[in-house]
């Protein structure tokens, strides 16, 4: 029989490797398409940098970005699958052998000893899971991992419920226009809207996992979005902040219930290298990549 | 726009041709400097101890790289962009006015405190498009030189390169006291105030 956590393991490596190698493809096709459409010279070299990197990352089967982040994990367990914790220690093992055979940048820095140089913490919690527990018999992996410049430029804000609607819409065009050139525009943007002050961030970067241009399922969701898009665009970041081309590839929204006293909005912002895979192991170790 | 190919040490009498929105190519010696690296050359200056190496007249990169050794223990690059300058704002303009760097390479532009010291100082900021880690790898002939790395590790150490046409750089800071990046963040500033009065 096939030995399900060294699959697991193996499979992340391979997940890690396209991540920080391979844009999905709608994100590719988005960026060639801006490149043509950009009419003036600097927004359109900048564009023409951008995509001739990507065509050499994937070529040469490197990573598109020395910044290859801090790895998290969005961990979706069926009842039946046969693994549980050990799971945790693939998915560690897993950091540490990409980090090597990749490679990727050593990007765990511990507070007191400096750098872990695995990309794994030495008090746990890097990387980081994220997981849930469904119907069925296998187990879906997501591999995310997120740079620095695009992590700092994060925003969370208790609004005054009062506020409302127009309050989210205020505070996620400040957050961006914040951003501005700093996070290597055309961002991708994530708003996670209710929960508490720290589910509304996890959701946020949850939703950045959504394919460009696909929107919400709830229509009000959805149209938020859409006018969001537009909204920003009209900040004029620009491709890397220089004022031409597109600022904003896309916005997603994820929505929980709140307290009646608060109004949690977060904003997650990923730069033009929107990274992430995602594969699917049964029970019996069969693999299953998703469309990348 | 003009384009300017440059060859380290860059003399301050071709830095001054240059004008914001122009392009540079460096030839010569770029050496790696974030944070840590910073705060180190500036504390080891503090002293009275002396640099490994000279900055006058080189490229300063805002970058940590991924490096690895060949099957000669070679170092290799694997990939090289630029790193958000921003961060180095704080002491960007003590570190210009103690090693006359040349040319500053990163991304995301720098602030007020950076162009006063590249106008007195004669030195300009080059723009390297934002985690195109693999086309400046590919500029970047020979690692004749590496300081710093067990203390600092691979990202933060100063890794010295030779460069060949390193680029496109769209300069946003000039000698001059003009800032690209401060024009783009001022409409960008004009922008949310329209938005935000017809939300």
């Amino acid at each position: 029989m096939k030995d399900i956590a060294q699959i697991v393991e193996d499979t992340a490596i391979e997940l890690l490797k396209i991540a920080a190698t391979q844009l999905p493809s709608e994100v590719k096709e988005t960026l060639l398409k801006a490149e043509s459409e950009t009419e003036g010279a600097l927004g359109k070299s900048q564009l023409h940098a951008i995509n001739e990197n990507i065509r050499l990352a994937e070529t040469q089967s490197k990573p598109m970005c020395q910044d290859t982040g801090v790895v998290a994990f969005f961990i979706t367990i069926g009842d039946k699958f046969p693994m549980r914790s050990v799971i945790k220690t693939a998915l560690v093992n897993a950091t540490k052998k990409a980090t090597e055979k990749i490679p990727l940048r050593p990007n765990a820095v511990d507070i007191f000893e400096g750098n872990t140089k695995t990309n794994v913490g030495f008090r746990g919690y890097i990387p980081w899971f994220y997981f849930d527990l469904v119907e069925g018999d296998s187990c879906e992996i997501i591999a995310m991992p997120k740079g620095g410049g695009s992590s700092n430029v994060g925003m969370m804000k208790m609004i005054p419920p009062g506020k409302g609607i127009k309050g989210i819409k205020e505070f996620v065009v400040e957050a961006v226009a914040a951003a501005g050139p700093l996070a290597c525009p055309p961002y991708t943007v994530g708003v996670g809207i209710g929960g508490g002050e720290d589910i509304c961030m996890n959701l946020a970067k949850q939703a950045l996992l959504r394919p460009l241009y696909h929107y919400h399922d709830d229509e009000k969701i959805a149209s938020l979005e859409k006018e969001l898009l537009e909204v920003l665009n009209k900040l004029e970041i620009g491709v890397m902040g220089l004022g031409e081309g597109p600022s904003i590839l896309d916005v997603h929204l994820e929505v929980a219930a709140r307290h009646p006293a608060s109004l949690p909005v977060g904003v997650v912002i990923s730069c033009w290298a929107l990274r992430h895979a995602g594969a699917t192991v049964d029970k019996d170790g069969n693999i299953k990549w998703h469309p990348h | 726009m003009t384009e300017f190919y440059l060859r380290t040490p860059i003399p301050p009498e071709d830095l001054k041709k240059i004008k914001i929105g122009d392009i540079v190519y460096i030839t010569g010696i770029v050496v790696t400097v974030r944070d840590e690296a910073h705060l180190k050359a500036l504390e080891l200056h503090k002293e009275g101890k002396k640099l490994p190496l000279n900055f006058t007249g080189v490229g300063l990169f805002h970058c940590g790289p991924v490096m690895m050794k060949d099957k000669h223990g070679n170092w290799q690059v694997v990939a090289a962009g630029p790193t958000t300058s921003a961060r180095m704002e704080i002491f960007q303009d003590e570190f210009i006015r103690i090693f006359h760097p040349g040319i500053i390479i990163g991304k995301g532009g720098m602030g007020e405190r950076t162009t006063r010291a590249c106008q007195e100082e004669t030195c300009i900021y080059g723009y390297f498009t934002g985690g195109a880690a693999l086309l400046a790898a590919d500029r970047i002939k020979r690692v004749p030189d590496v300081f710093w790395l067990e203390e600092l590790g691979m990202p933060e150490c100063l890794w010295v390169y030779e460069v060949d046409k390193f680029g496109p750089l769209t300069i946003t800071i000039d000698a001059h006291g003009g800032n690209l990046t401060m024009q783009s963040k001022a409409n960008i500033e004009a922008n949310k105030k329209k938005i935000l009065e017809e939300l």
